[in-house]
């Protein structure tokens, strides 16, 4: 095994899958010549040629809508966004036509677009938001964010298989800054089966994407000052989401804090804290707490965008209470 | 000025059998047409018993530039229909009976009860049901034209939209791609003068939908949609220029509505001389007539040809009511496509 990026491994898993499958092609904005903004698709029109490798006008609505009918007649298409928020113009397609089209008219529609998300680095309101959780929230869609280089590469060659719409979330701060083990040979990895990202007995964390480090840093401040012991769940997919494992962990625990990057109200977390308050309210020993972004756009100078995203410090004080209730 | 070509009508036999049609396929149009009307007026009539839940469109008046253009379809090629083209369905050939199970929301209807009216189509037969939201299927027909570009086939998809649903961005980004990319694609405008309300001079400013083509880099026609031969020879032209590799085309085919947006309205805000005007042109009359004047239909060949639809239309009803309502126990069914879904001979 090589050490890799989580960008590379979504690179090499995404080549694996063309180099599998002639059915699989990439269309999106500057994803040929220049390889895409973040470069996960660089060398990928030399290789592949430039019909499975496609340029697209400034059309979000009809990139995803084209891999919709591609799909229908025997393609695999990959849609990339240029950034996650730019699916807001795709919207209407993906909710009216492919997340319905199998419930109502029997189509599958086997598409997966890439969204890259997230914020960190002043990108402002435009390049930096999660909108997983509004897409978690239409029946029909599958909603997958990877945290790790080998979930990255296992998961997109999940989701280039499967026979639905799936959106994959691949978080831009993660990009160059996680590296890991990664196998060479392609390999897949289920929807639905939250990994363990590290065992701990006092309190339960369950999150996914680039929250997973800022979770197990608070944990390790925490077990270094305090000696509290943290499980985290990293969910590596929201639709499906692995219910079970976070109930049993919270069994365990007694104790429960989602964490996530997206906005608070109607976020994915309420989700799992009602579920978490529904079916394991006798194994809790306090309320379960959130700690999210607040109700506003991603801003964008530094000191305001720091204040925004759940911070090492939010997560370590949400524990404290946690572990003292 | 119109910037689009102007479609001229076609003058005798000799002029179709030089666009592929022998006379017995003049006659199986004539069947489709009837049928196709036929459908329309007995779901009305159903819906008028209670028969059919929710609300009922139909596409009168727009029966020839359906039928035209599907008849111009070659058997592998694709196509996303919209609610006022019932005749593409009935040429590729969907049963009647499934159609009025559809109505009536029944479980043998091709979408199970789990969507009404026009709201189907068997993707067996190249079709791709429409949504609500017009014309979100005209980039998915562009989509399926790219999948044909890719793997260098011979294949042509035809979208659909209305003149109305030529006012929403679908409509460009989806003319717009398929322009730059030459993709095997057909645009049909079937531009009936009303969106619900709303007149064409208040959804565009050009003289014609179709002169937008130009703008996109390839030919725009207009023609008389109710005239089925001019539709057919327009289409048959598009759809094979598009085969070889020559690009887009996008027709439009001027009619008029002939009902109100569905039945509930009764198309009071349409002029009276303008439906007085239109009825004089029907696309099944016209048809009829033009049988009679350049290919001796008689009247023993129309007579057989109703008395087949009519049978064909009480079976198919009585079929479609003997099909249960759907178990609410499917209520939760199909959300998601398993692998096995997959095995269609379209998806590979």
């Amino acid at each position: 095994m090589a050490e890799k990026t989580y960008l590379q491994a979504i690179s090499d898993g995404l080549r694996l899958e063309m180099r599998r499958d002639k059915r699989v092609f990439v269309i999106g904005e500057d994803v040929g010549v220049y390889g895409g903004a973040f470069k996960v698709t660089q060398g990928f029109q030399e290789e592949f040629g430039q019909w499975r490798v496609i340029d697209a006008p400034l059309s979000e609505t009809a990139i995803v809508a084209a891999c919709t009918g591609a799909s229908i007649v025997g393609m695999r298409p990959v849609a990339e966004m240029q950034f996650a928020d730019f699916i807001s113009c795709a919207w209407d397609h993906l909710v009216t036509v492919a997340a319905k089209q199998r419930y109502r008219a029997g189509t599958p529609v086997p598409i997966t677009v890439r969204l890259p998300s997230g914020g960190g680095f002043s990108g402002g309101p435009f390049h930096s938001q999660n909108p997983e959780s509004s897409f978690a929230h239409i029946p029909g869609l599958k909603v997958v964010c990877p945290a790790t280089p080998a979930d990255a590469k296992g998961l997109i060659a999940t989701a280039i298989e499967d026979p639905n719409p799936v959106l994959y979330f691949e978080h831009k701060h993660l990009y160059r800054r996680i590296k890991d083990e990664v196998p060479e040979e392609r390999y897949t990895v289920p929807f639905g089966e939250a990994r363990l990202h590290q065992e701990g007995e006092d309190v339960t964390v369950v999150t996914w994407g680039a929250m997973v480090y800022t979770a197990e840093e608070a944990a390790k401040k925490l077990q270094e000052e305090d000696g509290l012991s943290v499980e985290i769940l990293d969910l590596r997919t929201l639709i499906p989401w692995d219910k079970k494992a976070v109930l049993a962990s919270v069994e365990k625990t007694s104790k429960a804090l989602v964490l996530h990057e997206d906005t608070r109200t109607g976020g994915f977390g309420a989700e799992i804290v009602a579920t978490i308050a529904e079916e394991a309210f006798e194994s809790l020993d306090a309320p379960v707490k959130r700690i999210t972004a607040p109700d506003t756009p991603v801003p964008f100078s530094p000191p305001l965008e720091q204040a925004f995203i759940p911070q090492v410090e939010d997560v370590v004080a949400g524990l404290k209470d946690l572990g003292s209730y | 000025m119109a910037i689009a070509r102007e479609a001229e009508p076609v003058g005798s036999l000799s002029e179709i059998k030089e666009a592929g049609l022998d006379r017995e396929d003049l006659l199986g149009i004539f069947r489709n047409l009837v049928l196709t009307r036929g459908i329309e007026e007995r779901g009305h009539i159903l819906y008028k018993q209670g028969k059919i839940p929710g609300s009922f469109y139909t596409g009168r008046g727009n029966e020839a530039a359906s039928v035209g253009v599907g008849t111009a379809m070659g058997a592998e090629d694709v196509g996303t229909p919209l609610h006022r083209d019932m005749g593409v369905h009935i040429v590729r050939g969907v049963e009647p009976w499934r159609i009025f199970a559809q109505y009536m929301g029944r479980a043998d209807g091709p979408t199970q009860g789990k969507d009404g009216n026009v709201h189907m189509a068997d993707s067996r037969l190249g079709l791709i049901a429409m949504v609500s939201h017009l014309p979100a299927m005209l980039p998915v027909a562009v989509g399926c034209a790219l999948a044909f570009r890719i793997r260098d086939e011979k294949r042509v998809a035809v979208a659909w939209f209305g003149e109305g649903a030529s006012a929403r961005g679908d409509t460009h980004e989806g003319m717009n791609l398929a322009g730059v990319r030459r993709l095997p694609v057909v645009f049909v405008c079937d531009n009936n003068q009303w969106a619900y309300s709303t007149p064409t001079h208040l959804e565009y400013a050009c003289e014609h939908v179709a002169d937008r083509a130009k703008a996109y880099g390839f030919e725009g026609v207009v023609v008389d949609g109710t005239d089925v031969l001019a539709v057919y020879r327009e289409a048959q032209r598009a759809i094979e220029k598009a085969r070889r590799g020559e690009g887009p085309t996008l027709i439009e085919c001027l009619t008029l509505r002939m009902e109100g947006h569905a039945v509930h309205d009764d198309a009071f805000y349409v002029p009276k001389e303008m439906f007085e005007e239109w009825a004089k042109r029907d696309p099944l009359e016209r048809f009829r007539t033009w049988l009679r004047e350049n290919a001796d239909f008689s009247d023993e060949e129309e007579d057989e040809i109703r008395a087949e639809v009519k049978k064909l239309l009480n079976d198919a009803i009585k079929r479609a009511d003997e099909s249960p309502l759907p178990d609410t126990s499917s209520l939760l069914d199909g959300v998601f496509a398993t692998p096995e879904d997959l095995d269609t001979p379209h998806h590979k």
